[in-house]
């Protein structure tokens, strides 16, 4: 597949090894498959003839090697085939696993599925974190409040459903508006919070800084008990959601299936922005801002939308947390909670979607088996996995598997 | 020094005119004469005690009388312990004690005669002697004329502070009596104010003169009252409290200041390694709060290897805590964040995983409890300047060693050549280096010093709270909005903004409380980025 | 709003006509009011960073359609000039018009780039991580607004226009590369590129042909010259040989001021200039 774009835009950085890389991707697109050597050939000659014998009418405008066909392909482009297909056939395979009966060795018991539901919630605030990080350059270290505020407004439409609520949070009752509620919150505070902060080009570690600042800042606000969020306890005591009882194994394959659903969306809709001219604006952004500016696009909306659309989708990911896990509290607006979905993204390989899910996955399974097994060791390993990530795999798992891929390439 | 003196004086209740006529005018004929009187033994003072264990408070009254008027040198002693509901005798045997420390279930207790520690005793095995309003009141009375003609200065200042609104009809004359014998001025103009409070009471106008200024709130509400009131004296009144009003709030802005003073230092300790290492090297370390947690624990742990002795050990863990933490500076320089030049944001990341790593190590090495870190006594109690302005001696301690911190590291900075190369390459890294300074050593050293000086931030911090594992994670989001606040790599603008944080956040927390005031810090420096993006967040000049 | 429609319906019209190759030769019609004559001036500007003076009461006019080489010794403020024309800077005190119409004082980088200023910076600035077409794409003049950009796709107009600019530019082997990996002239060439793509109204070059072979210089030097006449260029470049080569009005900048102004040989031949500039520049050749 040529311009695999996870492979390309894992190709940055460090100068020689860019070179070396950007040879490999060269071979990719060479090595491409059907229907595309003819332009692939034409392409090579194409500077010697005069444009239009270059580019005949009657081809179909896919064919046509420019960059916006690129992109067109690279949203099918391999890695994203085999993220959709994984995706699927994981649900598919743990919701009929699940139907088996409880005698059988294969069975997956409700508490997994439920498990695994907690996972997609992660990875969907991962592809969150990641649309901004790896295409936009924005590090969030405060994307755990997006999260808690969409856990938040799911939360009390689910405390709403044992007893009314009382003044504003009345309406949160019912679920379009509680839906609505859940949306618009987080992408909300980050309307607010991004115009303030990009507008004055707050980039990088400040940006960084200053949003560790206000998920700290709303975490101390939660703990307190005149927010009428349930104080340091947080909401919890859920029963029922939409008229269904939440304890209900039906219920729990239910939230697995949606929670699945929601990162596949999410996944489509991120891939189609990061392939798009936008996307193309992003990455440009995050690698030379000023230039981009000097183009005349306004950076400032660029970032403001990408970082919008990105607090909604962590507002869909608490969202969905929430009644799987049964509770949310003032400790999900922790910045060390933030700054561990940022360290998924970064095992995963930041810059590449599926990278991001990986990571969530990878971290979230770790953590499960070794806060059981070894409490005390978790954050050496947490720990470990920042510093580790950080000096000898800057692209993550992807960049490995992409470097794999590009060495069997070329030796074949 | 005198504060915790005056701790116990709030307690301090209206009492019966009669019984404080009849204890000071006896107790301090009787007292005077006392102190050259011999020690009771032990049946006598035995006796003494006995007289309490009466559930007639008239005849529990009369007892503590006689304590008062006894030779006992432990009579203070007893009368304080009964007031406080401390004075007990064992429920079976006739031995009595006095509760040290009633927080508990089981109390420790000392033998109330010899004051010789005696285990442990409860609500089950003490009879404690109970006292009423009434009979308050005269303890009170009589431990106060007790000190006054009996106590050091310190205790007969406070004494005749404790007077102060309480002289009546029946004991203005033995107070004047005291007034007229006391050497010491401080304590005489103290009683001047008591009896010129109660002149005023009886409508005597030119006493008011001598209240004029004076800060005690008793003196503040009788005046109060009587300019509220329609007697002749209501306007002079209202003007020698307008005047004390003033004073009053000139004072407590002053109090506010010190408090955010000393809150500031705190920020600016903790902010000032971080604008070294962030200045010089772009690095943003976030285990910073770490290595001051670390300065903490060595603290601590000095303390530990010389019991008893707080005020040495705290003195050898300023060149410790600096040295401990500098050395895991420079071990974190060399091992990770050499290796992440250039790459600020993954820098960030890798010394997040650090600061989890170092608090999971102290969990694992001591505990994830936290350790009380005693202060010397120097550092404790208040510095006590008038009724509205007392100074917490740790927290001025605190403030004075931030400022000889940044005194030092300014010079360091300005006059060594280190600080000229640091200065250096701060300005133009390519060029120093081209010049011959060794980027690299300037780096190491700069960054061990950054964390020296947290070392030293935990240092000062653990005279001020518990250390514990976190420590040190509460203060790097403050310290970074202080770099930022100040102006990075400005040494004098992280001590300004560090100071003024404090400040307005010590200013703001009384009217919304501490969270909200956290919040609006935090707007407010958000906001303040709107105003001077250029000035702080991109570097100054054209683009190349 | 009538503004805008209007400028699209040329474009339009523009697009629409077939004998038009290389259409970026071509004059926009922008809103830019040069009817009084200058399409940039500047007027009493100063500016001064931390007590330094960098402009100090410039004055310039730049009329429309003409090719302006400034020169100037380093810290004569040449760069600063280009910040502040572009919005990067804002001066403390002066005017700056572009046409008659825009205060360009009012206005931030992005306005200003749409209005049709571009920018070629001293340091070739690519996007590395993109290739070659896209670095081109995204410069291609358009709709800039984000959900427009979402949605925006390269058509045939557009990939006809990329190809000629890559033509001109010499890197159509190179369109699918990285500009990454490109050669520092390449870059300069891709950056030239990105303005032509932008089809400004007035462009300003910094230092064009540094790390440029004779050959390419030449090549950039024809493009220059050609470009002068529909488009204003305004060109800063320390070597001399280049200037002589392209200039008609050469403008020599000292300490944040206007020292000379006019035709290469009248300049070169002012003792002042010689004192401060061209002598220095002699000896060191």
């Amino acid at each position: 597949m040529k311009a695999d774009s996870p492979t390309k835009e894992a190709l940055n950085k460090s100068a020689s090894g860019m070179r070396r890389k950007a040879h490999g991707a060269q071979k990719t697109r060479h090595n491409m498959g059907l229907g595309e050597s003819s332009s692939t050939a034409q392409r090579s000659d194409s500077p010697a003839q005069p444009f239009k014998q270059c580019f005949p009418k009657a081809k179909s405008l896919m064919s046509i090697p420019t960059g916006a066909d690129r992109s067109r392909q690279a949203f099918l482009s391999r890695s994203t085939l085999i993220t959709s297909v994984v995706l699927v056939i994981g649900m598919a395979a743990v919701v009929i696993l699940n139907a088996l009966p409880a005698s059988s060795p294969l069975h997956v018991s409700a508490a997994t599925v439920a498990l695994l539901g907690k996972y997609f919630t992660y990875m969907l605030l991962a592809l969150a974190v990641d649309l901004i990080w790896g295409y936009l350059g924005i590090l969030s270290l405060g994307h755990g409040a997006f999260f808690a505020l969409g856990g938040y407004a799911m939360g009390l439409y689910l405390t709403a459903q044992n007893a009314p609520l009382q003044g504003w949070q009345a309406p949160l009752e019912f679920f379009p508006v509680a839906a609505l509620a859940i949306v618009l919150t987080p992408g909300l505070l980050a309307l607010v919070f991004g115009w303030l902060a990009f507008r004055s080009r707050v980039t990088g570690v400040y940006f960084s800084i200053i949003t560790q600042a206000l998920t700290f800042a709303l975490m101390l606000a939660f703990n307190r008990n005149e927010m009428g969020m349930g104080g340091s306890t947080g909401l919890t005591r859920f029963y029922e959601l939409l008229g269904f009882s939440l304890a209900s194994d039906g219920m729990t394959v239910a939230l697995f299936i949606a929670s699945g659903v929601a990162v596949l969306l999410a996944f489509w809709l991120c891939r189609m922005i990061t392939v798009s001219r936008l996307g193309r604006v992003c990455v440009a952004t995050r690698d030379a801002e000023a230039r981009v500016r000097f183009l005349g696009y306004r950076v400032d909306h660029v970032k403001l939308a990408l970082f919008v659309v990105s607090a909604m989708i962590a507002g869909i990911a608490g969202a969905l947390y929430v009644p799987q896990v049964g509770i949310i509290n003032p400790s999900t607006f922790a910045p060390l909670f933030s700054i561990e979905v940022v360290v998924w993204v970064a095992l995963g390989g930041r810059a590449t979607l599926y990278g991001a899910l990986l990571g969530a996955l990878v971290v979230n399974y770790l953590k499960t088996l070794l806060t059981g097994a070894v409490p005390d060791a978790w954050l050496f390993i947490l720990g470990g996995l920042f510093v580790l990530v950080t000096m000898a795999l800057p692209q993550g798992i992807a960049g490995l598997l992409a470097q794999r891929r590009r060495r069997r390439e070329v030796s074949a | 020094m005198t504060s915790m003196v005056m701790d116990k004086g709030p307690r301090l209740y209206r009492r019966s005119i009669a019984i404080l006529l009849a204890c000071l005018l006896t107790a301090c004929g009787v007292c005077v004469g006392q102190n050259a009187m011999a020690a009771i033994d032990e049946p006598e003072a035995r006796a003494l005690l006995e007289a309490l264990d009466t559930n007639d408070f008239q005849a529990k009254g009369e007892a503590a009388q006689a304590i008062a008027e006894s030779s006992a040198e432990q009579k203070t002693r007893w009368l304080q312990a009964l007031l406080d509901g401390r004075l007990g005798k064992q429920r079976r045997g006739e031995n009595f004690y006095i509760v040290t420390d009633d927080s508990g279930r089981e109390w420790p207790i000392i033998d109330a005669i010899t004051f010789e520690d005696a285990g442990t005793g409860s609500r089950r095995t003490l009879d404690i002697f109970r006292i009423n309003n009434n009979l308050r009141g005269q303890l009170q009375g009589l431990i106060a004329s007790l000190t006054l003609s009996d106590g050091d200065e310190a205790s007969r200042l406070a004494a005749a502070q404790r007077l102060v609104g309480e002289v009546d009809a029946a004991s203005v004359d033995s107070v004047r009596a005291n007034r007229d014998q006391e050497e010491s001025p401080t304590v005489r103009h103290q009683l001047d104010v008591a009896l010129a409070l109660y002149a005023v009471e009886q409508g005597d106008a030119e006493a008011l003169e001598t209240l004029r200024g004076n800060l005690d709130t008793r003196v503040r509400n009788t005046l109060a009252d009587i300019a509220a009131g329609d007697s002749a004296l209501a306007a002079r009144a209202q003007s020698v409290l307008d005047g004390i009003e003033s004073k009053r709030a000139w004072y407590d802005r002053a109090q506010t200041l010190f408090f955010g003073l000393s809150a500031g230092s705190i920020l600016v300790l903790a902010a000032i390694g971080l604008a070294i290492t962030f200045g010089v090297m772009g690095v943003i370390n976030m285990a910073h709060g770490e290595l001051i947690m670390i300065g903490a624990y060595t603290t601590w742990l000095i303390q530990q290897a010389l019991p008893g002795q707080p005020g040495l050990a705290l003195l050898l863990s300023i060149p410790g805590g600096f040295l401990v933490a500098a050395a895991f500076g420079v071990v974190i320089e060399r091992t990770v964040i050499r290796f992440l030049k250039g790459r600020p944001l993954e820098t960030l990341l890798a010394t997040f995983g650090l600061s989890l790593i170092l608090q999971q190590l102290v969990r694992t090495l001591f505990s994830p409890l936290n350790r009380r870190v005693t202060s010397p006594d120097w550092l404790q109690g208040a510095w006590q300047i008038n009724e509205a302005l007392s100074l917490t001696l740790n927290r001025l301690g605190v403030l004075i060693f931030c400022l000889a911190v940044f005194a030092a590291l300014w010079a360091l900075m300005r006059y060594t050549r280190l600080g000229l190369e640091v200065r250096a390459v701060t300005q133009n890294r390519a060029m120093a280096r081209a010049m011959g300074v060794r980027a690299t050593r300037v780096d190491m050293l700069t960054f061990g010093l950054g964390a020296g000086v947290a070392g030293l931030a935990g240092v000062a911090l653990s005279q001020l709270t518990n250390v514990g594992p976190n420590l040190g994670q509460g203060y790097i989001v403050d310290s970074f909005l202080v770099v930022v606040f100040g102006g990075v790599g400005n040494l004098w603008g992280t001590l300004v903004a560090g100071m003024s944080l404090g400040v307005i956040n010590q200013i703001l927390q009384p009217w919304v409380g501490a969270v909200l005031a956290k919040i609006l810090v935090l707007i407010g420096v958000i906001l303040f980025i709107q105003k001077r993006p250029q000035g702080i967040f991109a570097p100054k000049g054209r683009v190349s | 709003m009538s503004v805008k429609t209007n400028d699209r319906l040329e474009r339009l019209r523009e697009f629409t006509r077939p004998d038009r190759v290389f259409d970026f030769l071509v004059p926009v019609q922008s809103p830019v009011d040069v009817r009084h004559g200058p399409i940039l001036y500047l007027e009493d500007v100063s500016v001064s960073f931390d007590g330094f003076q960098a402009i100090d009461r410039l004055n310039l006019t730049i009329d429309d359609g003409e090719l302006r080489c400034i020169i100037g010794p380093n810290g004569a403020g040449k760069t600063t000039m280009m910040d502040i024309i572009t919005g990067k800077t804002r001066p403390d005190s002066g005017q700056v018009w572009f046409g008659s119409r825009h205060d360009l004082l009012t206005l931030d980088e992005p306005q200003i780039a749409n209005l049709g200023i571009g920018r070629k910076f001293q340091k070739p600035t690519v996007f590395e991580a993109l290739d070659v077409t896209e670095n081109l794409e995204l410069a291609m003049a358009g709709d800039r607004r984000v959900w427009r950009t979402l949605l925006a796709r390269l058509d045939h107009e557009g990939r006809s226009r990329i190809d000629e600019v890559l033509e001109t530019i010499g890197l159509g082997d190179e369109r699918h590369r990285l500009a990454g990996v490109l050669s520092h002239g390449q870059k300069q060439w891709l950056e030239i590129g990105m303005l032509l793509m932008q089809r400004p109204r007035l462009l300003l070059v910094d230092e064009p042909v540094a790390g440029m072979t004779e050959p390419e210089m030449q090549r950039t030097a024809e493009l220059l010259t050609r470009l002068a006449g529909q488009q204003s260029v305004v060109v800063v470049e320390h070597d001399m040989g280049f200037v002589r080569s392209i200039a008609r009005t050469v403008t020599v900048l000292h300490q944040g001021s206007v020292l000379a102004e006019g035709s290469m040989d009248e300049v070169a031949s002012d003792p002042q200039v010689v004192e401060v500039y061209l002598g220095g520049e002699e000896e060191a050749a």
